[in-house]
């Protein structure tokens, strides 16, 4: 990944920086130049809470290119309290132990080493609430 | 627009063919296809491919597939749609004839797959899903249908036995299958202690990584009457639509929106009900894949597909056969080729020329091809003329 790729993704990756739709209110994460629900185009941003639910999630063992020394991890798709749903990483915790409906909030991670260039990526992976 | 014929079917047997090039392979299926028709004429052709050049540091394969196959002076266009690549190759070429840019028409799909190692392969797949909100956080397409099998067993009391019964019938039809590249069974006991991928699906709930092509000549129902040396299959209706890139950002993962909207299109322009098709292949990339698009193009109703594939109802003599090719799963799933081979094995039983996995005497068929988590779809509808 290139430098500028990479900053591009920061106001996501690292405040997690929605747009909330003017018209609607419909909140996109990312965020997007035309409303998914109204297809209005004027946004303002908002920071994600961080704090949510767990939908459904899987827990990796073979993994793509640059994850392998991670393997096994918990991946999620998570339900923030603003409705905006979030595939993400779930860390700090014992993967066999998640369940369906457990409480999480985002906390900033580091990611991996990105290709030849080793370049650190660092993103929101969420934590269960209670200790597991 | 033109009715449009299928006159021509060709394929080779898939598989780790490491004494294939991704080019010997499209060709050899295109010869087979042209063999098959009785003619080498084709005004146009359409390659299906998702991912030369992550897989084989290879684009440009609409200069490169004609130039290969003698054909160097025709329009020819490549398409992507991730693994509904080949389905929609078949859409273009029907576009091609149906509009009357072309009488005759190929479509090839066709994927090398492992001329890289599995976690570059997983890697190049992974570029089907959203690759800065998905595939960055580490999330691979087993990991994608896995957390779709959680949900589904979650809500619908869905259980492994039930998954694991999909890749027992795929395996079962596919050991029927000279093309198939795992044409052997598998026990239930043998996918349920097979090695955990992203749970709860485990190797055997997976399709393979594949090298494969298949191919199909279209023409106009007219000029297909020239052709009496098998009966005409006819393009009745043809389907495609799109869903959210990404899984998490629809309304209800599991159902499976592009999916219904494609079928649905195909089957209304075919004047047909799903009721009426005699049997499918569909997109089983995976076991709860397949249980998935069989509740969502409405041969069972939701959270029924795993009780109803236990059951027997889309069995080889079940009464709704799905997959009698062997499915993804066994047949093997050469991405973009997947979709066109769909085609292959629904022309080839609707002909009565499917060997020892022949169903008795069928007349319509639908094919259900998708792209990601099915973020896109593509389906036909295909009839026997009596």
């Amino acid at each position: 990944m290139n430098v500028p790729k990479h900053w591009r993704a920061i106001p996501e990756r690292y405040r997690m920086e929605a747009g909330k739709c003017r018209k609607c209110g419909e909140i996109s994460f990312p965020s997007r130049l035309i409303c998914p629900a109204c297809n209005h185009n004027e946004f303002d941003l908002v920071n994600l809470s961080g704090k949510g639910k767990l939908l459904t999630h899987t827990i990796i063992r073979t993994a793509p290119e640059g994850f392998g020394d991670f393997a096994p991890y918990a991946v999620g798709i998570v339900e923030l309290e603003e409705g905006v749903r979030i595939m993400g990483q779930i860390t700090d915790c014992d993967p066999e132990k998640l369940k369906t409906g457990d409480k999480l909030t985002s906390k900033f991670r580091r990611m991996n080493e990105e290709g030849k260039t080793g370049m650190i990526m660092y993103s929101y992976k969420f934590v269960p609430d209670i200790g597991i | 627009m033109r009715d449009v014929a299928i006159i021509g079917i060709g394929i080779i047997k898939f598989g780790e063919l490491w004494e294939k090039s991704l080019r010997d392979m499209a060709v050899e299926a295109a010869l087979n296809c042209l063999t098959d028709a009785g003619t080498d004429r084709a005004d146009s052709v359409t390659i299906g491919c998702m991912s030369s050049g992550v897989f084989n540091g290879q684009e440009h394969l609409a200069s490169l597939i004609p130039d290969y196959l003698g054909k160097n002076n025709i329009p020819a266009t490549r398409v992507e749609s991730a693994c509904a690549s080949g389905g929609l190759a078949v859409r273009n070429a029907y576009m091609e004839v149906a509009s009357g840019l072309s009488d005759y028409s190929l479509a090839i799909g066709v994927e090398k797959m492992t001329d890289v190692s599995t976690g570059m392969a997983t890697y190049a797949l992974a570029t089907a899903c959203d690759r800065d909100y998905e595939a960055f956080h580490g999330i691979t397409f087993p990991g994608l249908y896995a957390m779709l099998a959680r949900a589904h067993m979650e809500r619908y009391d869905t259980t492994r036995e039930q998954l694991a019964q999909v890749a027992v019938k795929n395996h079962s039809n596919g050991a029927l299958n000279p093309f198939a590249q795992y044409p052997f069974p598998v026990t239930q006991e043998a996918v349920l202690s097979s090695t955990m991928i992203a749970d709860p699906l485990r190797l055997l709930d997976c399709s393979p990584i594949t090298d494969g092509a298949a191919a199909v000549l279209l023409t106009t129902v007219e000029e297909a009457k020239k052709f009496k040396s098998s009966p005409m299959v006819i393009i009745r209706g043809v389907g495609s639509a799109t869903d959210t890139l990404a899984l998490s950002q629809r309304k209800d993962m599991l159902e499976l929106g592009a999916v219904k909207k494609a079928v649905h299109r195909a089957l209304k322009m075919a004047g047909k009900k799903i009721q009426d098709i005699d049997f499918a292949e569909v997109h089983d990339c995976f076991t709860i894949s397949e249980i998935l698009v069989m509740e969502t193009i409405g041969i069972v109703k939701p959270g029924q597909g795993g009780p109803a594939t236990i059951d027997g109802l889309t069995a080889l003599d079940g009464k709704f056969p799905l997959n009698p090719s062997g499915g993804l799963k066994s047949k093997g799933h050469p991405v973009g080729a997947s979709g066109v081979a769909q085609v292959y094995e629904a022309v080839s039983q609707l002909r009565g020329e499917s060997g020892k996995r022949q169903l008795n005497n069928p007349k319509l068929a639908l094919t259900q091809n998708m792209g990601g988590s099915g973020g896109s779809c593509v389906c036909h509808v295909l009839e026997v003329k009596d």
